[in-house]
C-alpha cells in the first residue's frame, strides 16, 4: 500500500515577521512564509531568526509552511 | 524512528511473509476474468490469508475496509473491492499486503482484463520494468535518491507520468516505516541521485512506481481512499518488498507473476 507524501522539510528562519509569521530559508535557497503550529504556540517555544526548523509544505502552495518543530 | 535494519534472522520472517505475498497475488491474478465483481478477489484472498495463518496488512489500516486493494483502469492506488464489475479491456492494480509471526509484506501487481489495447499492454509493461529497473538502483552504498532518479528516468523517458504525492516506504514489523521512498527527483516531493540515506544490508523497502498514461496529478474520490489520475488517464502500479544485500537486493515478493 502506497505511502502518503510528507513534505517536511528543513529550514532556517531568516525574518520574523509580524502575526507570528517567519519568512524561512529552505535548503534548495527557496524562501517560505511559514506560520507556527499551536503546538509550539502553545508551549511558547520561541522562534528566532538562525533557528533551524522543520516545516510542513503544503503540495498545493509551496511558497507557504507550517513550523512543526524547533531543531536544537 | 530512523531506518530499522533487520538481523539475519528478522530477514528470515520477511521471506516468509513475503513468499505468502506472492504467492497470493499469483492465485488472484489467475482469477481476474470480466464479468467478476472485485469483492470476489477480496475474498479469495482472506481466504487464502487464513488457509496460510496469516493476516492481512491493510484491513483496519486507517480504517480501510479490506484486505486487497483493487484499483481499475485510471484509479492509481487505493481503491476499494465491491460490487464494481470487471471488463474486457480494463486494466486492474492489485495492491496486496500481509504479516506472518509478527513481519510484513507488501507487493502489487497490475494484470490486463481479457483482452486489452496495446496503449494498455505497454504502460503495464513499462511500469513492471520500470521497478525491475528501481530495484537494480537498491544496491548497498548506493543512497535512497538512486532509486528515486532510475525509476523517473525509466518512466519519464517513454513518456508516461510518474505519480509523486504517493511513494515506497521502508517495512518490517510495520507496513510504512522509514523512509519514504519517492518516485522521481524534483523538489519538494523527491529525491536526487546521490542524496538522501546510503543503503546498507539489511534495510527492507517496498519500492512501488505508479505510471500515469497522462500526467503525474492526482485527484482522491469521494470514498476518500481511491486514487485517481487528474486527467482520467490510465494508471499502472508494480510493488514489491526488497531486502538490501551486499550485492544485488534479493525480492522477497516474488511469485507467479510479474
Amino acid at each position: 500500500m502506497a505511502k502518503k507524501e510528507a513534505i517536511e522539510v528543513e529550514g532556517t528562519v531568516v525574518e520574523a515577521l509580524p502575526n507570528a509569521m517567519f519568512r524561512v530559508e529552505l535548503p534548495n535557497g527557496h524562501e517560505v512564509l511559514a506560520h507556527i503550529s499551536g503546538k509550539i504556540r502553545m508551549h511558547y517555544i520561541r522562534v528566532l531568526p538562525g533557528d533551524k526548523v522543520l516545516i510542513e509544505l503544503s503540495p498545493y502552495d509551496l511558497s507557504r509552511g507550517r513550523i512543526t518543530y524547533r531543531l536544537k | 524512528m530512523g531506518i530499522v535494519i533487520k538481523s539475519e534472522k528478522e530477514i528470515a520472517a520477511m521471506r516468509q511473509a513475503g513468499r505468502i505475498v506472492g504467492e497470493i497475488l499469483g492465485i488472484l491474478s489467475k482469477q481476474v476474468k470480466p464479468g467478476m465483481k472485485t469483492r470476489e478477489l477480496d475474498t479469495i484472498a482472506e481466504k487464502e490469508l487464513k488457509k496460510r495463518g496469516a493476516q492481512s496488512s491493510f484491513k483496519g489500516y486507517r480504517g480501510f475496509p479490506a484486505s486487497l486493494c483493487t484499483s481499475v483502469n485510471d484509479e492509481i492506488v487505493h481503491g476499494i473491492p465491491g460490487d464494481k464489475t470487471l471488463r474486457e479491456g480494463d486494466i486492474l492494480s492489485l495492491d496486496f499486503g500481509a504479516i506472518y509471526s509478527g513481519f510484513q509484506g507488501d507487493a502489487a501487481v497490475t494484470v490486463p482484463v481479457g483482452r486489452v489495447s496495446p496503449e494498455a499492454s505497454r504502460l503495464i509493461e513499462t511500469t513492471r520494468e520500470c521497478l525491475a529497473a528501481g530495484i537494480a538502483a537498491a544496491k548497498a552504498g548506493a543512497n535512497l535518491g538512486d532509486i528515486s532518479a532510475a525509476i523517473q528516468d525509466y518512466a519519464e523517458s517513454r513518456g508516461y507520468g510518474v505519480v509523486r504525492e504517493y511513494t515506497g516506504h521502508g517495512i518490517g514489523r510495520e507496513m510504512h516505516e522509514d523512509p519514504q521512498i519517492p518516485n522521481c527527483t524534483d523538489p519538494p516531493y523527491g529525491l536526487k541521485p546521490g542524496t538522501g540515506p546510503v543503503l546498507k544490508k539489511g534495510m527492507t523497502l517496498a519500492l512501488e512506481p505508479m505510471l500515469n498514461a497522462g500526467g503525474w496529478r492526482t485527484r482522491v474520490a469521494a470514498d476518500r481512499w481511491t486514487v485517481l489520475t487528474a486527467d482520467g488517464g490510465l494508471s499502472a502500479h508494480f510493488e514489491h518488498t526488497i531486502a538490501i544485500n551486499d550485492k544485488e537486493p534479493e525480492v522477497l515478493t516474488r511469485g507467479a507473476y510479474g
